[in-house]
């Protein structure tokens, strides 16, 4: 089978299985466990924004949560101030797809190196917290809708359904649409990384120079990859908005470094292992959460380190040798 | 007659050091041209300000007569030149024909990207390497398959920094018969070492010497000067003068 037909293959059993857990889900998890599934498929969506970015990329984001942070804000202020909250959701993506493109632009056209990039990134996020942190005022209010500092914006409006504003969805529904989402933008990844696009980002992680001198520009390639990074992290802070509510802990450090630890513990390079690894760790830190004498944090970096020295590459590409080791 | 490339008092500067230094050089369609020097003289300076990976301090680069100092490698490399670096420079984790292919893809579709840069790699006598990972590859292979991805385009100016660098006696060889075959439709430059592997391909030579061009005239003429050999052995020229017949 041709690398390019088993990408295809690949993304219409990403959407199979979409379609199948968006049905069944729904018919057996109770209100609270849909909604809690509903942040995990959020979750997830955030570390497969970073896979593209960092994996394929090669542009290791420290501040990915500055996107999932920019979404959710922007949904919940357009939602808050639109009649239908179906507006909101084109205005959620281009926020942030438009916040990476222009940070993007000053660090690829200005040449930054990779260092700096993280250093920047990392900056950009905390600036964010802290500026969305002492918003708390009633003078920091965008339309009809207060930012809220440190608490955020708890009122915000879940989706409707489209053209009937009056009619919110019901979290099953918003578990449907986050399913659709997760699986929609695997399989958008799948093919855009087979494309001639993708291979030349791919080839520009590879050897910068090289695709350089091939007539390649590596800048624009690192812009477009990072903005797509930047949009598909906006569609998970929406869904998490949809959830949970918007607060100034959507920027924050401990976003930006888990996200990072679930795709390292998935598998750089890869963009299955890092949804995976976004759930399991999810499940395994809520876990952590219930026992009383633990510190969850300590627990996600306890796994970290193992993580780095039992299976280096991740889990997705260690079960993969596994599997091929013991087909015949 | 316009020059296919050439350069107008190129001069690149490093704070106070002088690496290349009001440099004219002109090179016409189909000429095989030879940069050589020792160590130090400036030739890799001068590649990287030819390539656009150094914006030059002061002069042109000319393109068929068009200004094209300090455009970006890409730029550049989309102008029809084709460029090999010293130390190969290539996509590790594909396969070889994954990687020449791309350098034909940005101009033709998947298939036909496909058909020639096949046909590259056995012009060069690796087509049983083009399923092999280009990071596993001997350091010769690496050369050739990077060889490979430079003509496979067909561009109309071919740079070489070092093409030997690293291969056997049999590689060069092959690599300088190469180079001969190569000119008979593309311009070629070829920034070089190895005086035996010059004298191989025979052709129009430019001698750099701390940023500057000592000398400049055909292969027989410039290996026999005298200056060059000085340069070459590290004498400077006013020694050799002091020195009795």
């Amino acid at each position: 089978m041709t690398e390019d037909r088993r990408a295809l293959l690949q993304a219409v059993l990403a959407l199979l299985a979409a379609g199948f857990a968006a049905w069944w889900l729904p018919q057996v998890l109770e209100l609270f466990a849909i909604i809690n599934a509903t942040v995990y498929v959020a979750m997830a969506l955030l570390a497969l924004s970073l896979a593209l970015v960092w994996g394929f990329g090669g542009i290791l984001c420290f501040g990915q949560a500055a996107f999932f942070g920019l979404g959710g804000y922007a949904y919940a202020v357009a939602a808050l101030n639109l009649p239908d909250t179906t507006y909101a959701i084109p205005i959620a993506l281009g926020v942030p797809m438009l916040a990476a493109a222009a940070l993007g632009y000053v660090m690829f056209y200005g040449k930054v190196s990779d260092v700096y990039m993280g250093v920047i990134t990392l900056t950009v996020t905390l600036i964010l917290f802290n500026f969305i942190n002492s918003t708390a005022g009633d003078e920091w209010r965008i339309g009809a809708a207060p930012l809220g500092g440190f608490n955020g914006i708890p009122a915000t409006p879940p989706l409707n359904v489209p053209g009937d504003p009056g009619t919110a969805l019901a979290p099953e529904q918003i578990f449907v649409i986050a399913v659709a989402c997760l699986g929609g933008c695997y399989a958008v990844c799948k093919l855009v990384l087979r494309s001639h696009f993708g291979r030349v980002v791919v080839a520009i992680r590879e050897n910068e120079l090289r695709a350089a001198l091939l007539g390649y520009d590596v800048r624009f390639h690192k812009l477009a990859i990072f903005a797509i990074g930047g949009l598909m992290a906006g569609l998970a802070g929406m869904l998490f908005a949809n959830c949970v509510f918007v607060s100034p802990t959507m920027f924050s450090l401990a976003y930006s470094g888990q996200v990072i630890i679930w795709v390292m513990v998935g598998g750089v390079g890869t963009l299955l292992g890092p949804i995976i690894g976004a759930m399991l760790l999810q499940a395994l830190t809520a876990w952590a959460g219930t026992l009383p004498e633990v510190n969850p944090s300590l627990i996600l970096g306890l796994v970290l380190v193992v993580a780095v020295l039992a299976i280096p590459r991740g889990l997705q590409p260690t079960l993969a040798a596994l599997f091929r080791r013991r087909t015949p | 007659m316009t020059a296919l490339l050439a350069t107008e008092g190129l001069t690149m500067r490093f704070g106070g050091v002088v690496a290349v230094d009001d440099v004219n050089l002109s090179v016409a369609e189909r000429e095989l041209r030879c940069l050589i020097g020792p160590n130090g003289a400036g030739k890799s300076t001068f590649f990287r300000c030819l390539t656009g990976q150094y914006r030059p301090t002061a002069g042109r680069i000319l393109w068929r007569g068009r200004d094209i100092t300090g455009l970006e490698p890409h730029a550049i490399a989309r102008l029809g030149i084709g460029i090999k670096t010293q130390v190969p420079s290539l996509f590790d984790g594909l396969t070889a024909l994954e990687g020449v292919t791309l350098a034909v893809r940005r101009k033709h579709g998947e298939r036909e990207a496909k058909r020639r840069a096949m046909a590259a790699l056995e012009r060069l006598g690796i087509g049983e390497l083009a399923e092999a990972q280009v990071g596993l590859l001997a350091h010769g292979q690496r050369q050739l398959v990077e060889l490979a991805t430079v003509v496979a385009p067909e561009p109309d100016l071919i740079i070489l920094d070092e093409p030997t660098a690293g291969m056997s006696a049999e590689e060069t060889a092959g690599t300088a018969t190469l180079i001969r075959e190569m000119n008979r439709d593309h311009a070629v430059i070829v920034v070089e070492h190895d005086m035996q592997f010059i004298r191989a391909i025979a052709s129009g030579i430019t001698v750099f010497h701390q940023g500057r061009i000592l000398v400049e005239d055909c292969a027989e003429r410039v290996l026999a000067d005298p200056r060059v050999h000085d340069v070459y052995l590290g004498r400077p020229p006013e020694a050799r003068m002091a020195v009795p017949a």
